[in-house]
């Protein structure tokens, strides 16, 4: 891809001209933007922004009390950095804004646990007690009526000079924890594709013909363990148009193949709350296909992947839409985009998305890390991962 | 469905030789019940009365085109005779069999049986069926009729002797039973003072009808039922014996030497299609080598699933076929340079292909002096047959080739043998230049007349690919000043549609182009869906270019109605379900290059990968759920009464 090359460039010299923090933040961004040029996608920049928050919870000074609230609102703001910084828009706003968010909400959701367990609650810190009770149940009061950070580590660090050691020794006690948990949690990440691809062989069997569209590490991980298991299947690639990361199969034929087919499995870039999931674009019509002939539709995904956010029209708000170079030479079309219409419009749109939404009702399997699910449970899944005050969604239009 | 097939179980061979019918005679068509024997007895009852009441009344419907479109889904048997049987009757349509006619049940079909979903989307439905084109069917005639076809119906009951009283279904075997029970003669008594002609024909024909039955009883039966399942038009037994006997392997040759004086059963046999050739069929595969004049190698690497489809390599054949231009002295020029043209791929689009075709037979036809001692009949169909097997060569016909050229030899079997040479190549020169401007050309004005009525302001239009009918659509809708907006959805390898985008551009109508993959996104706007075809079979399936399928399917999940633009030359009486039967595969390395886009090179090699296959299909077939409606010059049809038009046209129009 050297197209991408020049764009990594081009979002270097941009970011120059940000300030400090920002800058930063970019450089994770361009680091980003380099893993998910490797192919690592989505789990690339899932892991970059949970070794960026471990670095940035490392670095946190905390006060001596509502050390969880003040990590939370390190961690929160610079969640609202990373996609404020998102300096050019594209291609970085299609993959960056749900992993990012889920890292962080996962992130902050490993503090609260951390929080609560009793290793690091020993102390009975009433003022911390009460700040996170006020975190919890009113999560965007909390957001309002919280003081800067700065002035919070002035007033506390002067006031509270006395138990500066026992407070050291407890911050970095909940410090040690969360870092441990994002630890973990990076460990996890690496690792799903192993664990994922541990269950293709309750699910392939011998002779079977299976049909995915585009490019997936974990589907070909997925399909790689089954036939390191001994199992001959056929798998029909769709190609994925017009980004074309996969092969073999032009994407109009899927609904000729489909009734051919005993299983479609596909990665996706993300699962709703709901159980439907934001899949690159084609696969909608894949799914539906699937449907009519009742094969089962099969989505593999990481748990990183499970998205909070549930919105009424994810086609369009959780979408994004490319350069229509990628589907007209528009050097050729430039005699047809002279024409205007009467009001000045010009007479071609080009529609390009990057992502479809399948409902929850075209799915049959969601098959995470943590095993197979159907998109009805996968709600609860969130539960379990994330807290419920971080489902907010802030930022002008970014989705954290 | 059950009930549906039953007339056809019934009428077998014998009652088919002897049962000519003259227009005017309600046949026998009410039966309903099970292919049960005793079933075959005459349904008197059903049939005398309802004729009866109904010939001073009924006023016939000015098409009876119309009438057959009232045939919907649903089947209900206990409307015996709906009015427009025996107004159709009326109207001399020819030495057509109406015992093959199913019941017509005109209560189905409103207008939301043309889309049955749209009620849910569009509070204008009913409008769009309304406003259907004086050339289409009138629905409002269709609604009045109804009524007093069921009122007729109780009219019937009131004729049955007492103890038969219901009315359902299962009554209505019940009835048969008990009429076969007491005898045909018996049952046809109270018919005696009804004197009418058609009254005494049908009476007449179910006599016939009770006999056959009797002496078939025993052996008929399991054919009849067997006959439960084939095609609408197949006639099961006789169908079974003739398909060994043909051993010619051309798609086309099994319409030759067709004459109208033969009986019609024979003539019915020929109408079954033929078996293609298998590919898969080693035997077969080296007989058809043999004969070829391009020497084609294999493709290798080809898709296990489609072994029976051929492909050969891409790109050896051009080069090899120029070299022969001196050689191929069986092959007109003319034909040779069309066939070179479908290799090239200069001339796709099965109108263009079928014009290209026939305008070279036309040059060979001019050309053409029947060598000494030979019919000019039979000579010039064996080089019409040489000409077809050459194109064949360069690339597999599509079904609307294969009808033009059934068109052809039939009008070459049928040439007066009085005529002179030249004469002979008169008529059929003109007959050529007809079939092209009646089916084709005017056949797509028809069809963009009719279509146009379907276009609103502010609608969004989405087509596919790129279809010579809907771009004429399109542009003709503008040019009325209509005001709308164009969603032209493309998919790879062809992009036909970039080509269709720049001439709409061109002409100023407002686009929006994607590919096939986004049409679920960009269908939330859409309004309707226009889509060419490259044929439409007998059970509805279109079958089309590939993609099409999918575009109509998510139509259908968004209740957007889908138009399907199709010439009624197009039609053919074969039923596919899938795409994989039949199909044509495609270059595969068009696959494997993405144009523009030299980075995406992991196939290049491709070939020498054992485990890799590139599958490049053509087309695909549509099921007829996902079609609200077939837009053809004989009207706007559902997609369930394709079978109509292929049995009432192509018999009348294209065959006599």
């Amino acid at each position: 891809m050297p197209d991408m090359q020049g764009l990594v460039n081009e979002l270097i010299d941009k970011l120059k001209k940000r300030d400090g923090l920002i800058n930063g933040l970019s450089f994770v961004l361009v680091l980003m933007l380099i893993r998910w040029q490797k192919g690592e996608g989505i789990t690339g920049t899932a892991l970059q922004t949970a070794e960026l928050l471990r670095s940035v919870i490392s670095v946190q000074k905390l006060p001596p009390t509502n050390k969880a609230a003040a990590l939370i609102n390190a961690v929160r703001d610079v969640g609202e950095k990373l996609i404020a910084a998102n300096p050019v828009g594209e291609p970085l706003a299609s993959f960056c804004q749900l992993s990012v968010g889920n890292v962080i909400r996962r992130v902050l959701h490993i503090v609260r646990e951390e929080d609560l367990s009793p290793s690091s609650d020993e102390a009975g810190d009433n003022e911390e007690e009460i700040t996170w009770l006020r975190d919890n149940t009113a999560p965007y009061v909390a957001e309002i009526i919280r003081p800067p950070l700065l002035h919070m580590l002035h007033t506390f660090s002067s006031a509270e000079e006395k138990s500066k050691s026992y407070i050291f020794g407890r911050s970095r006690k909940l410090k040690n924890d969360v870092i441990e948990a994002i630890n973990m949690l990076i460990e996890d990440v690496n690792i799903c594709y192993e664990l994922i691809a541990e269950q293709a062989v309750e699910h392939i069997h011998h002779n079977e013909t299976i049909l995915t569209l585009g490019w997936s590490r974990t589907v070909l991980e997925f399909l790689l363990a089954a036939k390191d298991k001994k199992r001959s299947f056929h798998v029909f690639v769709a190609e994925g148009a017009p980004r074309c990361h996969g092969h073999a199969l032009t994407d109009s034929a899927v609904f000729a193949m489909i009734s051919r087919v005993n299983m479609v499995i596909v990665g996706v870039h993300a699962v709703t709350a709901n159980g439907g999931v934001i899949a690159p674009v084609g696969i909608d019509m894949v799914a539906l296909a699937a449907q009519k002939f009742a094969v089962p539709v099969v989505v593999v995904a990481g748990i990183h992947k499970l998205c909070p956010l549930y919105t009424e029209n994810p086609e369009v708000s959780l979408n994004d839409v490319r350069s229509p170079s990628e589907l007209l030479e528009l050097g050729n079309f430039s005699d047809c985009m002279d024409f205007g219409s009467v009001d000045g419009a010009p007479l071609v749109h080009v529609a390009n998305p990057v992502f479809d939404y399948v409902p929850p009702e075209l799915v049959s399997l969601v098959i995470t890390d943590i095993g197979g699910h159907k998109p009805s449970y996968i709600y609860r899944l969130i539960a379990d991962y994330y807290s419920s005050q971080d489902y907010v969604r802030y930022g002008k239009d970014a989705l954290l | 469905m059950e009930a549906r097939r039953v007339p056809r179980a019934v009428s077998d061979p014998k009652v088919r030789q002897v049962g000519f019918f003259a227009p005017g005679a309600p046949p026998d068509r009410s039966q309903s019940g099970p292919p049960h024997p005793a079933s075959s007895s005459p349904p008197v009852s059903d049939i005398s009365p309802s004729g009866n009441s109904l010939s001073p009344v009924m006023i016939p419907p000015p098409r009876h085109l119309s009438a057959d479109l009232a045939r919907g889904p649903h089947f209900s048997p206990a409307a015996p005779l709906s009015p427009m049987r025996a107004a159709r009757d009326s109207i001399p349509v020819g030495s057509y069999n109406p015992s093959e006619f199913v019941a017509p049940t005109a209560s189905e079909f409103t207008d939301d049986a043309l889309s049955p979903n749209w009620t849910a989307r569009r509070s204008n439905s009913g409008k769009f069926a309304s406003s259907l084109p004086a050339g289409g069917f009138d629905m409002s005639s269709l609604k009045q009729n109804n009524f007093p076809a069921s009122s007729l119906t109780t009219v019937s009951i009131v004729n049955m002797p007492p103890g038969i009283t219901e009315k359902d279904g299962g009554a209505g075997v019940e009835v048969q039973k008990e009429r076969s029970k007491t005898g045909s003669k018996a049952s046809s008594k109270p018919l005696k003072e009804q004197t009418t002609k058609a009254e005494r024909r049908a009476i007449q024909e179910a006599q016939r009808a009770a006999k056959a039955a009797t002496k078939g009883d025993g052996s008929k039966t399991p054919a009849a039922s067997s006959g439960l399942g084939s095609s609408a038009n197949a006639n099961p037994g006789k169908a079974a014996k003739a398909s060994p006997q043909k051993k010619d392997n051309s798609p086309v040759a099994a319409s030759e030497k067709r004459g109208s004086d033969r009986p019609q059963d024979k003539d019915r046999k020929k109408d079954v299609p033929h078996p293609r050739m298998q590919f898969d069929d080693k035997s077969r595969v080296e007989k058809a080598k043999k004969r070829s004049v391009v020497k084609q190698t294999e493709a290798k690497n080809r898709v296990e699933l489609f072994r029976h489809l051929p492909q050969y390599e891409h790109g050896t054949r051009l080069p090899e076929l120029e070299s022969k231009l001196f050689q191929l002295d069986p092959v007109h020029p003319a034909v040779y340079k069309v066939g070179l043209r479908y290799l090239a791929g200069d001339i796709s689009g099965g109108n263009a292909r079928c014009i290209a075709m026939l305008q070279a037979f036309q040059e060979s036809i001019k050309d053409y002096s029947t060598p000494p001692e030979k019919a000019l009949i039979r000579d010039l169909t064996s080089k019409i047959n040489s000409y077809v097997s050459f194109l064949i060569e360069c690339r597999p016909l599509s079904i609307s080739m294969g009808n033009a050229i059934r068109f052809l030899k039939s009008k070459i079997a049928k040439l007066p043998l009085a005529l002179s040479e030249s004469e002979a190549k008169a008529i059929l020169l003109s007959d050529i230049d007809r079939f092209i401007n009646e089916k084709i050309i005017l056949a797509d004005k028809v069809i963009v007349r009719h279509a146009v009525t379907k276009i609103r302001d502010g609608d969004v239009l989405l087509t596919y690919g790129s279809s010579s009918a809907v771009e004429l659509l399109l542009i003709h809708a503008h040019e009325l000043g209509k005001n709308f907006r164009v969603v032209v959805v493309d998919s790879r390898p062809k992009l036909e549609g970039k080509l269709l985008l720049r001439r709409l551009v061109g002409k100023g109508i407002s686009c929006t182009y994607t590919h096939i993959n986004a049409v679920s996104y960009i269908m939330h706007e859409v309004t309707r869906v226009f889509l060419g075809a490259s044929s439409v079979l007998s059970n509805g399936t279109v079958y089309s270019r590939v993609g099409t399928a999918c575009v109509a399917m998510v139509a259908h999940q968004f209740r957007v109605p889908v138009l399907i633009c199709c010439e009624a030359y197009k039609f053919h009486e074969r039923v596919q379900l899938d795409s994989i039967c039949s199909n044509e595969l495609g270059d595969p390395d068009m696959i494997a290059k993405v144009p523009g886009r030299k980075e995406i090179d992991s196939l290049d090699d491709w070939a020498n990968s054992d485990n890799l296959q590139l599958l490049n299909l053509i087309y695909d077939a549509t099921p007829s759920d996902y079609v609200s409606m077939i837009i053809t010059d004989y009207g706007m049809i559902p997609p369930t009464s394709v079978p109509v038009i292929v049995r009432e046209y192509r018999r009348e129009h294209l065959w006599t």
